[in-house]
């Protein structure tokens, strides 16, 4: 049936019906598997936000802030640029952004793979809490700041501050760093990172070597304040 | 004449210094010792211009007071009327703040929920995410969007009655949540994604927007996501209410939550509880001055929190125009923070020695940030959090905003007022001049108000 029109197929149109009844249907009227286009996003803002359906949503075009906001099991789409936030707080399900992305994509992600085709901006996979991101290009400075959990994935170059507070997060970096940030380091990459990125590249249709990446977690010197004070503070 | 009376010292040789006395001193020794600030729980101890300073002005021959028993007051507080498809009803103008399952024990979360729903009220999650004991327990239950976003999912954001976007809160407007190591349980560590028994220092921005043009496109997200049903409220810390108020209503706010710096904390550097922030008397009149301005008030429903305690502190913030309190410490004392004794069984146990422990005294423990409260409330210790048992601690609290709502309604009854919304800031006289000025309501005997 690939590439075949089925009978539940479905495409709206957002300049011809409001956002706010096309997010409402998508909330609940769609059945699994359904395949849904957007046509004319127009960079809008909060497209397909709170998808809660294991649907192929595609949007056709540029989208604005908060994209696939919170997704869950939705495999969405965007054959374009994205705004800010783009996939904040998924929990699960695949983001794909065919063009650029804004800052802040991936914020706070719970779990989920958000792949970005070309550059994302600053604050990359900030307050990351277990989600996967793939950037093709490169990503703006403090870039997986305070990031908790998950793995992110650069393929071009970091900028200023790279994984500044990082917590049980790893980033790998396949170009060059600009600066680390607070408690960021480069630390050896081992087995499970080789077979980590090989799995990530595969999931993200990329395909470089794994051997080219560096890997970056944290130092832990931050996990308490001050040692030195027996936590008499 | 002796002296050498050291509690009237009259001699020069004993005389104590004003900027280095007792207090002063023993701070700058502590800092010698640890090099590390303080840190520690509730909100500010210093004396500051407050509610107490101001009294209503009963009924006589100008107006008339309705029947103290008789006569119909009405409570009803309806929130969240300017977008929400289902504002939030309440039978009390009185809600329960904000305050995390990690800093307060499930225990009581479950008990806060449980006094609520029985005085017809709401309660507010915290940061680190919604419990389902609290949901199963609060029948009206507002979801915190905090900067941390802990726990934070669109499954909970459907199940919530209404989100609050926290921006930041009275005892520390602009920092972040902290959570102290010896807090991080399992449970705890798990819901905010962290390792176990790490300092926890929560961020202090939001992650995906800056700005309050930015908020307003958050703001829409919410609503997207919820099909415009739930209210969104808006929480600041009073630092510039008068600017803040008016850009979370730009910025598409139902509600807006002023919190003024006596507000209390789990736990904070006590430079910042002490030092960072105005006083909630001066607050309230800035967010009712920017609500006014932008011809919103009523439209747009105006919480007040940070050292409300008691009915006349209600019924003063009401008379100077918010249209709700909100209560975090006041609950904790109702449980029994600072008391003697918890109860077991029906049993009074003493703490005493707990608090010695902590080197501190019932009446001036502030120790939540240890995470070993001696009554079982601020503490994730699976002994100690028993010592509050839910339905005494429900129970306390419900008597608590029950006794509230009763002083609030006899306050209205006295000033002729058959709904306590009626109240009116020409109820009201200033008992100091700092409070006149800051509330900009007369000094009491005179028409004069400073600054006016
Ligand atoms: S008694 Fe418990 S809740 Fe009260 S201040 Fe002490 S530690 Fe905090």
């Amino acid at each position: 049936m690939d590439g075949l029109t089925r009978s539940n197929d479905l495409t709206f149109d957002l300049a011809q019906m409001p956002l706010r009844d096309v997010n409402q249907f998508l909330h609940h009227n769609v059945e699994s598997g359904q395949k849904i286009t957007i046509l004319n996003p127009d960079g809008a803002h909060n497209i397909a936000v709170g998808l809660d359906a294991p649907i192929d949503l595609d949007i056709a075009g540029h989208a604005g802030y908060y994209a696939a906001g919170m997704n869950k099991l939705a495999n969405v789409t965007i054959a374009g640029n994205v705004g800010p936030g783009v996939a904040e707080n998924m929990m699960s399900g695949r983001v794909h952004v065919r063009g650029f992305a804004s800052v802040a994509a991936g914020a706070s992600a719970h779990s989920g793979l958000l792949v970005i085709d070309g550059d994302a901006s600053l604050r990359c996979g900030i307050s990351l809490k277990g989600a996967d991101i793939v950037v093709g290009g490169n990503v703006g400075s403090f870039s997986g700041f305070m990031a908790q959990a998950g793995r992110m994935v650069v393929c071009g170059n970091a900028g200023d501050a790279l994984g500044d507070s990082l917590y049980e997060a790893i980033i790998y970096v396949r170009g060059d760093i600009k600066s680390l940030g607070a408690d960021a380091q480069l630390q050896p990459m081992t087995d499970t990172d080789y077979s980590t990125l090989e799995e990530l590249l595969t999931k993200a249709e990329l395909t470089y070597s794994p051997q080219e990446f560096k890997r970056i977690a944290s130092a832990k010197q931050l996990y308490h304040w001050n040692a030195n004070a027996h936590q008499e503070y | 004449m002796d002296l050498n009376n050291s509690s009237t010292p009259r001699s020069l040789s004993r005389e104590a210094s004003w900027g280095y006395d007792h207090r002063m001193i023993n701070y700058i020794q502590n800092a010698a010792n640890q090099g590390l600030y303080e840190i520690r729980g509730l909100g500010a101890k210093r004396q500051l211009p407050h509610f107490d300073d101001l009294v209503f002005l009963g009924a006589s021959l100008t107006r008339y007071p309705l029947e103290g028993y008789r006569e119909k007051c009405s409570t009803k507080t309806v929130l969240g009327t300017r977008y929400a498809k289902k504002p939030i009803e309440l039978d009390i103008p009185i809600t329960i703040a904000g305050m995390s399952f990690g800093s307060l024990s499930a225990h009581v979360k479950d008990a806060l929920g449980r006094a609520a729903t029985a005085a017809g009220t709401s309660t507010t999650t915290g940061d680190g995410g919604m419990t389902p004991e609290e949901r199963l327990s609060s029948k009206t239950l507002v979801y915190q969007c905090l900067p941390s976003r802990y726990g934070f999912n669109p499954d909970d954001v459907r199940k919530a009655d209404a989100i609050e976007i926290v921006i930041g809160q009275g005892a520390k407007p602009g920092g972040g949540g902290m959570l102290l190591g010896q807090k991080i349980n399992p449970r705890v560590a798990q819901m905010r994604t962290l390792p176990e028994g790490i300092d926890q220092r929560s961020a202090c921005r939001h992650p995906d927007w800056t700005g309050s043009d930015d908020l307003t496109i958050k703001i829409a997200e919410l609503r997207e996501l919820t099909d415009w049903e739930k209210p969104i409220y808006v929480k600041v810390g009073a630092s510039r209410p008068f600017n803040d108020v008016k850009l979370a209503v730009q910025s598409g706010a139902d509600v807006v939550v002023v919190d003024g710096m006596q507000g209390g904390t789990a736990a904070t550097q006590v430079v910042f509880i002490e030092h960072v922030g105005i006083p909630t008397l001066a607050a309230v009149r800035q967010a009712v001055d920017a609500l006014e301005d932008l011809n919103m008030k009523g439209k747009v429903q105006l919480i007040v929190s940070g050292g409300v305690r008691t009915g006349a502190d209600v019924a003063k913030a009401l008379a100077m125009g918010a249209d709700a309190v909100s209560i975090g410490q006041g609950t904790l004392f109702a449980m029994g923070c600072n008391q003697e004794t918890y109860l077991q069984d029906g049993t009074h146990y003493s703490a005493v020695d707990d608090y010695t422990a902590l080197g501190t005294t019932p009446g001036h423990c502030h120790h939540c940030h240890t995470g070993k409260c001696p009554v079982g409330i601020t503490t994730q210790d699976a002994m100690l959090e028993q010592r509050l048992e839910p339905q005494v601690g429900a129970q306390r609290v419900k008597n608590y905003l029950q006794t509230l709502a009763m002083e609030l309604t006899t306050i209205a009854r006295a000033c002729g007022k058959q709904n306590v919304h009626h109240l009116e800031p020409e109820d009201l006289a200033a008992l100091t001049i700092e409070a006149a000025a800051m509330a900009r309501i007369p000094l009491a005997g005179t028409n004069w108000i400073p600054g006016a």
